[in-house]
Formats: structure tokens, sequence, C-alpha cells
């Protein structure tokens, strides 16, 4: 009984942070901020919601497999993030902070 | 809430589909396809078509765009704009298909219902008997392998087909199956990324290995197994460069893997042939009718993924070579 | 809850969609889909509880693999792009 409060708590809570995290990646106004929205929230939206299906599974082979995604998208996640704000930088994308001080992109970001 | 999930998803798709017509950028298509290859494998999902779901993930959503993505960085990313003179044709050709595929469905009995013409000819024996016959769980395995495998082997000798084709078409003139010398040209690397990657690769042909022997009892089998074991080859690949990759696995052996796959699920039907029954009839690997099937089945999905993995990592690898001469 | 939950990745799924066809640059539609695949990993997971049958989990464990890799494909090979870019430039 206790269980089920806490995968739904954990259900609640990870589905309010996906929102959270699609409303940022819609609304912020340049890639990296989109990045950080995305990121930040989903690594802990996807662990919320996969512990509390983890709760909800009586069988073994069901929980492995949704520890072992769970492990893998620990690590992948964040990387992914990683690799993804760094191609940016490298491809000459630049932060609108900066680029409001008058710093132009370095070089056309491919459309 | 089924409903519900089908209608998000097939709108979705439909929007997919509707957008990589309109967009020019070739990227932005092949990260569209991507995603239809994602949202196609979640619908599959809902059908319970877990098997097609296992490959339409691993290839429509994974390799194929990779590969769609290096022959961009080959040929250039933006599409030319169409001419506009013959526009009517096509569009009278399209029209016309369309119409008639519309009009096919209108005879196609409603999803699931118990006679349509997938469940009246061989579809209730193998549903009934397959657990008896082959003794093994997954009845979409017993099928492809056992009671099919005659298909089965002419769709492995496609896709090897298929890989021959590509070495054929894309090996560089005078470098075939030798190694590719640009091993002191550093790359920007991205540490994080490597390190990161080293510690998941492991666990992903771990995870294939699982996908190719658990192939009896859950979704999965030799053709996803080999789609997911190289598409681990192919992110070392990718990460460590092409003469590094090729140091672990040489592009000869892949060649050579992709025709001991084939040779070892034809041997396999060629050894009933000997004893004077027909071809693939696993009954002579035992004499446990059950057990049999079980040698057969592990045997020749041993050698779909082989050849498959082989196929693809080939394929890489032709693509790979021509990225860095184009770099050079 | 789970219904909940399910209508919550279907809705984040189409905000990805949604700026997939409207992103400004390539790294955008990466981002997106990216999102849009972590976002079905969890959606497989959460059906599979959901319409309660467990095989579909090996499809999830297969898109998280998979998503990963292809976002790092995709990276390394538009860096490789900007890097030729670069060399015909300078």
């Amino acid at each position: 009984m206790v269980l089920h409060w806490l995968s739904e708590a954990c259900l609640l809570a990870g589905s309010f942070l996906l929102l959270t995290g699609a409303l940022g990646f819609l609304r912020f106004p340049d890639i990296y901020a989109r990045i950080h929205a995305c990121g930040v929230t989903e690594t802990l939206a996807t662990s919320l919601i996969l512990v509390a299906l983890l709760l909800k599974s009586e069988a073994a082979l069901p929980q492995v497999k949704l520890l072992f995604i769970l492990l893998f998208l620990m690590f992948s996640g964040p990387t992914a993030s990683h690799a993804l704000a760094k191609a940016a930088w490298q491809g000459g994308v630049r932060p609108r902070a900066t680029r409001d001080a008058g710093e132009r992109p370095a070089s056309p970001a491919g459309r | 809430m089924e409903l519900l999930v089908d209608i998000a998803l097939l709108s979705m798709l439909v929007a997919t589909a509707v957008s990589l017509i309109l967009v020019r950028g070739l990227v932005a298509s092949i990260m569209l396809t991507s995603i239809y290859g994602l949202l196609s494998a979640s619908f599959f999902v809902t059908m319970d078509a877990v098997d097609v779901a296992f490959t339409e993930a691993a290839v429509g959503a994974g390799v194929s765009p990779l590969l769609l993505l290096m022959t961009v960085a080959l040929v250039g990313r933006v599409e030319q704009q169409p001419r506009k003179r013959h526009i009517a044709f096509p569009l009278l050709l399209v029209t016309v298909t369309g119409v008639l595929l519309i009009v096919g469905t209108l005879d196609m009995p409603p999803f699931g219902s118990a006679d349509a013409p997938a469940l009246q000819h061989v579809a209730p024996r193998y549903l009934q008997q397959s657990g008896e016959e082959i003794g093994i769980p997954n009845v979409v395995t017993s099928v492809l392998a056992s009671y099919r495998a005659y298909d089965t082997l002419g769709e492995v000798l496609v896709i090897f087909t298929a890989g021959i084709a590509v070495i054929l078409v894309l090996m560089l003139p005078g470098r075939r199956g030798s190694v590719p010398d640009d091993a002191g040209r550093q790359r920007p690397r991205n540490v994080v990324v490597n390190v990161v990657s080293k510690i998941l690769i492991p666990f992903m042909l771990l995870f294939a290995l699982y996908v190719q022997f658990h192939g009896e009892y859950g979704p999965g089998g030799g053709f996803q197994a080999g789609v997911i074991f190289a598409s681990g080859i192919i992110l070392y690949g990718l990460l460590y460069g092409l003469p590094s990759v090729c140091r672990v696995i040489p592009p000869p052996v892949v060649e050579a893997l992709a025709a001991l796959g084939v040779l070892l699920y034809a041997l396999t039907g060629v050894l009933a042939l000997l004893d004077g029954r027909p071809f693939l009839d696993y009954s002579v690997l035992a004499t446990d009718p059950v057990t049999a099937q079980y040698l057969g089945i592990t045997a020749i999905e041993l050698g779909v993924g082989v050849t498959v993995a082989s196929v693809i990592i080939t394929i890489f690898y032709a693509f790979a070579a021509h990225l860095s001469e184009a770099q050079r | 809850m789970l219904t909940l939950t399910v209508v919550v990745i279907l809705a984040v799924m189409l905000a990805g969609l949604a700026r997939a066809f409207f992103a400004r640059n390539v790294y955008d539609r990466v981002l997106a889909a990216n999102l849009f695949g972590t976002k079905t990993v969890l959606l497989i997971a959460a059906i599979s509880y959901l319409f309660g049958s467990p095989d579909f989990l090996d499809i999830a464990v297969v898109y998280a693999l998979i998503n990963y890799i292809s976002v790092i494909g995709v990276l390394r090979v538009t860096e490789m792009r900007v890097i030729a870019q670069q060399e015909d430039k300078g």
C-alpha cells in the first residue's frame, strides 16, 4: 500500500517535471537554455517515472530491465546534453546574452 | 485509453510525414525520418506487434538515419529546388495511386477481426500447434525460424546481397580490405562522450547477445540482435575513428563473417538433405523433436545475427572510408 | 495516475515534434529528436504497465540504446562536416 502511494507520487512528480521541461523547451530563447531545460528536468523526470514503474512491478525480469533502462538513461542523458551543447558551440552557435553584447555568431550554424 | 494512445500516435505520424515533405534541409529530413521511425515503432507496440516494433526501433530509428546522415555528409545538405515544369503528371500519378490504395483498404477486414484472410489459412495451425511442435513460447520466432525457415533464408540472402552490392559500389579502388592508414590524424576529441560510451558499449553488446539468445522466449531474434550489435560497433567507430574500429574488427573478417552466417544457415538445412529429409528439416539434429527444433532455431538465428551484423558493419565501413577520404 | 503520465508524455512528444519542425538549426532538431526518443522510452515503459504486457520493456531498452547512439552519431557527423567546412575556408 505504501509502495503504491509512493509510486503514484513519483508518477505525479515525474509528469509535472516533464511538463515544465517541455515548457522550457518550447519557450526558452536559445539552444543552450533549451538544452538546460530539457536535460536537467529530463533526467530527474525519467528516473522518477521509471522508479515508479519499478515499484509497481512484482516479477524480477521487468525490474531488472527497468533498472537497466534507468542506469543507461542516467548515463546517456547528461552525456547527450553535454555533447549537444559542445557541438553547438563548436558549430558556431552563440548564446543570446553574448550576441546582444555585440558579438556576432562566428559562423552560420547552418540552416 | 488504448484508443487515445493510438489516435495521438497516428496523428503525430501524419504530422511528421507532412512536415517531412515540407522541410527542405536534408539533415532536417533525416531527423524527422528518425522521429517517424520512433513513432511507427511505438504504434507497432500498441498493436502488440512486438517483434516488428523491435526491428523498426533498431533499423528505422537507429541505423538507417545514421547511414543517411553519412550520405548527406558526403553529398551536401540542401535539397535542390524542384523544377516547376512537370508538376501535373506526378500529381496525377500520386493522386490516382493514393485513391487506389484507399479504395483497397475498404475491402480489408477490420483490425483484429477473426475472419481476416491472414488468420484463416495456416495461422490457426501455427498458433495452436507450435507449442507442441516447436516448444518455444514466441510464436513469431517459431514461424520465422522453423515453419517458414526457407523464406527467412531468402531474406538473409537479400541482406547478404545488399552488403555485396554496397561493397561493389562504394569500395574505394585499390583499398579493398586494407585498413585506412590515417591513424595519426587528430580529431577534436570529446573526453566525456568517449569515456561514457566506453562504459556503455559493452552493455549494448551484452544486450544484443541477450536479444539473440532470448528470441525464443521474448521479442527479438537474429535480425534485431545483429542490428544492435552493429550499432554498438558503429558507435565505437564514430567516436574513435575508422582506423581504431578496423583494428578491432578488420574489414576482411567482417566480410568473411557475412558469408559465414549465410553458410551456417544453409548448412543447417543441408544436414537434413544428407539424411534424406526435406531441406531445413531440423528433426535430423536430435532424436527428440522439440530439442531438435530448439537446436535448429538457435543455429539459424545465430547465422542470421552474424550476417546482419556483418553486413551493417560493412556498409558503415564503406561509408566511413568515403567520409575520411572526402575530408582529406 | 499512470494514465495521466501517458497523456503528459504524449503532450511532451507533440511539443518535441513541433520544435523539430520549426527549428532554426541542426542542433535544435537533434535536441528535439533526443527529447522525442527519451519520451518514447518512457511511453513504451508506461504503456507496458498500462496494458499489462512486460514484453514491451525490451523495446524500451532498445530505444534507450538506439537513441543515445543516434544522437552521438548525428553530432559526430555534423562535427565532421564543420571540420571539413573550416578546412575549406582556412
